[in-house]
């Protein structure tokens, strides 16, 4: 870990202004991510900026009808709110797939959805790496690759996000809201990941500078018809090989509309608005959703370790999907699948 | 004579359990030393090579670094590598960390970084430059078991396979019913919670006070004694708690080298911590590949039993364990042929994790019996009490006592096991695929020799002490009953004293062992101590023991009474005034019978039934009733013993499910070193789990028949799980841990 500068934010706009001025600053929330980052020696900030004082704490109504979640709420606060807890069940359910109690306590929401890959490599200093140190390879391409991407890899990079959260985020279709030196702005959640490309250290459209605000929820009607299934190498505090968040609104028997992202395989929540018209004005059925598995995998490509994460992904999709029609959520504190 | 209804043999609360939930239990890296500088180490980056330059300017230049050590400017230590040897050392050239420029694995410690703080230290050791020069490493058994050997110096303590015997390979091809298969077992590493670290003290007379997290504080003083040419009382190691360790902690580790180094040269207090990534940088549960052929007649009678196993071990030592011989000191057979060879692999040396070499062999022979269980249609727990064996027939002796057919026979009776389908897939609960599984577990029940002290005080207080250490089993608590009981004492009148190389010799905690040989010892030493006081009352004027023998008199509540007359006695007290003494002492040694290891073999055993769920579509795997029946003979504390088991049960689970540690062959590197990434089991994958203590009564191995628990626990967990994954899914799988992709697959 190296030495560094500290300064407790007292606004926003202070916090922005510091940022933008230091190239190598970082804001500091719970700091469960960053600071492993930090005695890693992956991050060397020479300031941090510590914005765990900023008034962006608290959950709130918009006037649309959703709700509006400070960037500094920890993951805890979200997933316990009673009124994400019966409008948005599968955001709640999704942060309670993930981490610790502990690590949720300290967890934020702006943090959440900027915590960096769990790439072995990424983390090991000793060893090369593309997001880390771009231009110096890829070693999990051809080494341990069991916890890597399946969709939208590129020749420099075959990380995931590894966030559960972001999952629910994506299929809930929620906006970031950030303030930066130019101001505010809004960006939708299938635009703040990026694949890696040939640019894998950069993981976000997020601007140096620019600081997450909010997280919008849009209203949603997906109150009772939703899952969050993980499945992961152990039944608690394991990251997901594979997770599914499926989100339905039944008409009858019949899926009037429908929401499916993928976590684990991808370097961002995976989500297809085609497959999920497949899925529109048809009967809840096992087979629609062995298709609708097959179509949203259809590019999947299997590395030497991780192969397997494409029928286990198909398998997921299916049965988080049945949960989802049946109205029988995955239930984060069972020791057990549905 | 113990008594009857004394400490031993009922539950009890751990005597340290207050100290270690209230946090007055001290750690190595926890105490508090003046002017303590603080020294972070730093790992090498290849796996074989040479480092060509260290920069350590910019390291230097930040204020408040003391030094940096590396190969270049490191004091002098002991020149000859035999002085690097400790007592668990494998045959060959230990590691000698600094030594010289060469690089033999990844992570290996290539300098010490000391300052005056903590964060200091680490902010230079990020700043140190090293360039090295590439060798190829090779890191892969599957490549380098064309190249195994059978190790030409065998290591101390572990018996190599025996000669062969009969003619199994004729035997195989002639029987009627054949089962051959190939099986792996992952590499593992111990991962106790608390890392290695080693508080070095400088006295203000230039003696060292360590504080070593070692299962061995002896082991280590030796190991510092002879590297630094220092004389044993210039060197103290204490080490009164251990969190965890598995074995981790039986040979000094690099820490404790690089500590005292910086300590002599600086003539200042030093303390090193590792990190949790280097705590995959030294020993390790080595990989194994194994076969075995089974032969056996329709009836399931062992004809033929072969084993073979290749294992993994470093380029500079030959680490041995014991992993073939278990299948037939388990089962009766006339042609048996057992093979134990090594790999060199440009790691570190592996070293022993709880039940090294059973935990791997017995996992593969138990699988492969299962299989035979099918192959001739007959119940798994039949078909092993039909191949029981009533003796050592490798080396020809008796056993000291052995209760496997209870273990089978009440554990199928709690598990409910007669009422099993043996039909792979015939149980299912919702989408949930059930089966059932059994294995046999089995370990040496091992004595050391081992001295313990007894003090009496006139107040009836008693201290007793060995060397010996406690790794969180409890051999505070079983020492305290064993001294109560012998001098019939409430338990909260004695004080253990252990981890600390100052108290009477005692071996490293590890085998399972210390229960035995501690026990003994402090038993002993009590002993004496009673024949001492007892002949200090008769010599009391007017005593009214004066006729009385040892033997019609007892040891309660402080006092020595008749045992016929209880209201006649005195008490230990008025004795010792009597006598004019303040304490009454002794010091003992108990060793096990030269005449008992000649004629006997000793073992632990144990047969465990598991019952698994696993999603038929999704292959997710739930471990939900572990019935364990184990014959360990006497059972000291069934608390502490129950949660050794449980421990134990636990430990298999992540064998059998979890636990991998994945090397990176390119880099020659361990990839997932952290908690996050090696996975171990979590509440959420632990259900139900009963432990049966079979009764056994062993009057050969030790005075008390104790047997010890450390390491039973797993032997055999792992394949009674496979087994019923096997029952619930139709698949064999032979490769551990069997994870997802493995049941997908
Ligand atoms: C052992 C372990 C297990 C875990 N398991 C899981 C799991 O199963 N599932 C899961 O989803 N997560 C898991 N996590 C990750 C955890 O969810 C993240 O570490 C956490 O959400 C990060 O939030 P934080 O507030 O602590 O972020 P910090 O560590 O403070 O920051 C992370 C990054 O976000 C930036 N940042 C923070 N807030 C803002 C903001 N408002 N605006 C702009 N930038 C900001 C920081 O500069 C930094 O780069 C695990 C973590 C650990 C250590
Ligand atoms: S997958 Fe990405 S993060 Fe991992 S080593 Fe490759 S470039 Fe680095």
């Amino acid at each position: 870990m190296n030495r560094f500068s500290y300064l407790r934010a007292g606004s926003v706009e202070e916090a922005v202004k510091a940022a933008s001025a230091d190239a190598s600053a970082r804001f500091i929330a719970g700091g469960t991510n960053l600071v492993d980052l930090m005695k890693y020696n992956v991050e060397r900030p020479t300031r941090l900026i510590d914005i765990t004082r900023l008034p962006l704490n608290t959950i709130e109504e918009t006037e649309s009808g959703g709700l509006r979640l400070g960037a500094m709420t920890t993951n805890d606060e979200v997933a316990h709110d009673a009124r994400v807890r019966s409008r948005y069940p599968l955001l709640a359910s999704a942060i309670l797939a993930g981490a610790s109690p502990q690590l949720r306590n300290a967890a934020t929401t702006g943090g959440n959805l900027l915590q960096r890959t769990r790439c072995y490599y990424f983390y090991d200093t000793a060893t090369p790496c593309n997001k880390r140190e771009p231009g110096t390879g890829c070693p999990a391409t051809f080494g341990r690759n069991r916890i890597h991407a399946i969709l939208g890899t590129s020749d420099h990079c075959i990380a995931t996000h590894p966030s559960d959260m972001c999952v629910a985020l994506a299929a809930l279709e929620a906006v970031i809201h950030v303030a930066g030196p130019n101001g505010e702005r809004t960006i939708p959640m299938s635009e703040f990941h990026r694949l890696p490309g040939d640019r894998p250290e950069i993981d976000t459209t997020l601007q140096h500078g620019e600081i997450i605000t909010a997280v919008e929820l849009p209203p949603a009607d997906f109150g009772s018809h939703y899952t969050y299934l993980k499945l992961r190498d152990r039944l608690s505090y394991a990251f997901a090989l594979v997770s599914v968040a499926a989100a339905l609104r039944m008409d009858g028997s019949t899926i009037a509309e429908a929401r499916l992202a993928l976590g684990g395989v991808a370097h961002k929540p995976w989500r297809d608005p085609d497959t999920e018209a497949m899925l529109r004005g048809h009967p809840a059925s096992a087979e629609r959703f062995a298709t609708v598995a097959d179509f949203i995998l259809r590019e999947a490509k299997g590395f030497e370790d991780n192969a397997f994460k494409i029928d286990l992904a198909r398998r997921g999709i299916v049965r988080a999907l049945s949960q989802a029609a049946a109205g029988t959520p995955q239930s984060q504190t069972d020791k057990r699948i549905r | 004579m113990l008594k009857a209804q004394g400490y031993v043999g009922a539950p009890q609360n751990r005597v340290d359990g207050r100290a270690k939930v209230t946090g007055e239990a001290r750690y190595a890296a926890e105490f508090e030393v003046p002017d303590l500088a603080y020294g972070i180490v730093i790992s090498s980056a290849i796996a074989k090579g040479r480092i060509t330059s260290i920069d350590a300017s910019a390291a230097l230049a930040i204020p408040g670094v003391v030094q940096i050590f590396t190969h270049e400017n490191r004091p002098r230590t002991a020149w000859f590598d035999r002085s690097y040897r400790d007592d668990v050392a494998p045959p060959g050239s230990p590691f000698r960390p600094l030594y010289d420029e060469q690089v033999v694995y990844s992570g290996q410690p290539i300098a010490l970084v000391v300052a005056d703080e903590f964060e200091i230290a680490a902010h230079a050791a990020s700043l140190v430059r090293v360039e090295y020069e590439t060798d190829t490493h090779m890191t892969d058994l599957d490549i380098k078991r064309s190249e195994a050997y059978v190790p030409p110096k065998k290591r101390s303590g572990v018996t190599p396979p025996p000669s062969p015997r009969g003619d199994a390979d004729q035997a195989f091809a002639q029987a009627p019913v054949k089962v051959h298969g190939e099986y792996r077992i992952a590499i593992e590493h111990h991962n106790p919670m608390e890392p290695h670290a080693s508080t070095v003290v400088y006295e203000e007379d230039g003696k060292l006070t360590i504080h070593d997290k070692t299962q061995g504080v002896q082991n280590s003083q030796r190991y510092v004694s002879s590297v630094f040419g220092l004389s044993s009382d210039q060197v103290r190691v204490v080490s009164p708690f251990v969190g965890g360790a598995f074995g981790s902690g039986l040979r000094p580790q690099y820490q404790l080298f690089l500590a005292v180094m910086a300590a002599l040269e600086l003539k200042r207090s030093v303390r090193v911590v590792l990190t949790r990534d280097q705590m995959f940088t030294f020993g390790y549960r080595p990989q194994a590949i194994q076969t075995i052929s089974l032969g056996a007649n329709p009836d399931g009678t062992l004809q033929s039993i072969m084993h073979d196993a290749v294992q993994t071990t470093s380029s500079f030592e030959d680490y041995q364990e014991v992993i073939v011989n278990w299948s037939n000191l388990l089962y009766h057979c006339d042609n048996v042929k057992l093979t134990y060879k090594l790999a060199q692999v440009d790691t570190y040396t592996p070293s022993d994790m709880r039940a090294p070499g059973a935990a791997t062999g017995v996992t593969a022979i138990e699988t492969a019996m299962d299989e035979l269980a099918y192959a001739v249609g007959i119940d798994p727990v039949e078909l092993r009490i039909r191949n029981y064996t009533e003796a050592d027939e490798a080396n020809k002796r008796d056993f000291t006592s052995k209760e496997l057919r209870a273990c089978y026979q009440l554990g199928a009776e709690r598990f409910g096991w007669s009422t099993r389908n043996p039909q792979p897939r015939s149980m299912r609960e919702g989408r949930e695929l059930v089966g059932w599984g059994m294995a046999t577990g089995v370990w040496e029940a091992f004595m050391q020799k081992t001295a313990a002290r007894a003090v009496l005080h006139a107040d009836g207080h008693l201290d007793v002490s060995t060397a010996t250490s406690d790794i969180g089993t409890g051999t505070y608590t079983i020492l305290a009953q064993i001294a109560a009981d012998t001098l019939g004492l409430a338990i909260n009148k004695v004080t253990t004293r252990i981890g600390d190389s100052s108290l009477p010799k005692s071996p490293v905690q590890g085998g399972s062992w210390t229960a035995a040989s501690a026990g003994t010892a402090v038993q002993v030493a009590c002993r004496s101590v009673r024949e001492t006081l007892f002949k200090y009352a008769r010599e009391m004027d007017g005593s009214p023991l004066a006729n009385a023998s040892l033997e019609h008199v007892s040891f309660a509540d402080g006092r020595i009474v008749l045992t016929n007359d209880p209201e006649t006695g005195i008490s230990f007290t008025d004795i010792m005034r009597a006598k004019g003494v303040d304490t009454v002492e002794a010091e003992e040694m108990a060793a096990p019978g030269m005449m008992t290891s000649l004629r006997y073999s000793g073992y632990s055993h144990s047969a465990i039934f598991a019952e698994v769920r696993v999603d038929e579509e999704l292959g997710i795997v739930r471990v939900t009733r572990i019935v364990n029946a184990v014959a360990a003979g006497t059972i000291l504390n069934p608390k502490t013993a129950r949660s050794q088991i449980i421990g134990g049960i636990v430990f298999g689970i992540g064998m059998a499910l979890e636990e991998e540690s994945l090397l990176d062959h390119n880099l020659g590197r361990f990839m997932n070193h952290n908690l996050a990434e090696y996975h171990v089991p979590v509440n959420a994958d632990i259900h139900d789990i009963d432990v049966i203590f079979v009764s056994e009564h062993d009057d050969k191995l030790n005075p008390m028949g104790i047997k010890g628990l450390g390491e039973i626990g797993i032997v055999g967990t792992a394949a009674a799980i496979g087994n019923a994954i096997f029952h619930a899914t139709g698949k064999r799988i032979r490769e551990y841990p069997i994870t997802v992709d493995k049941i997908l697959g």
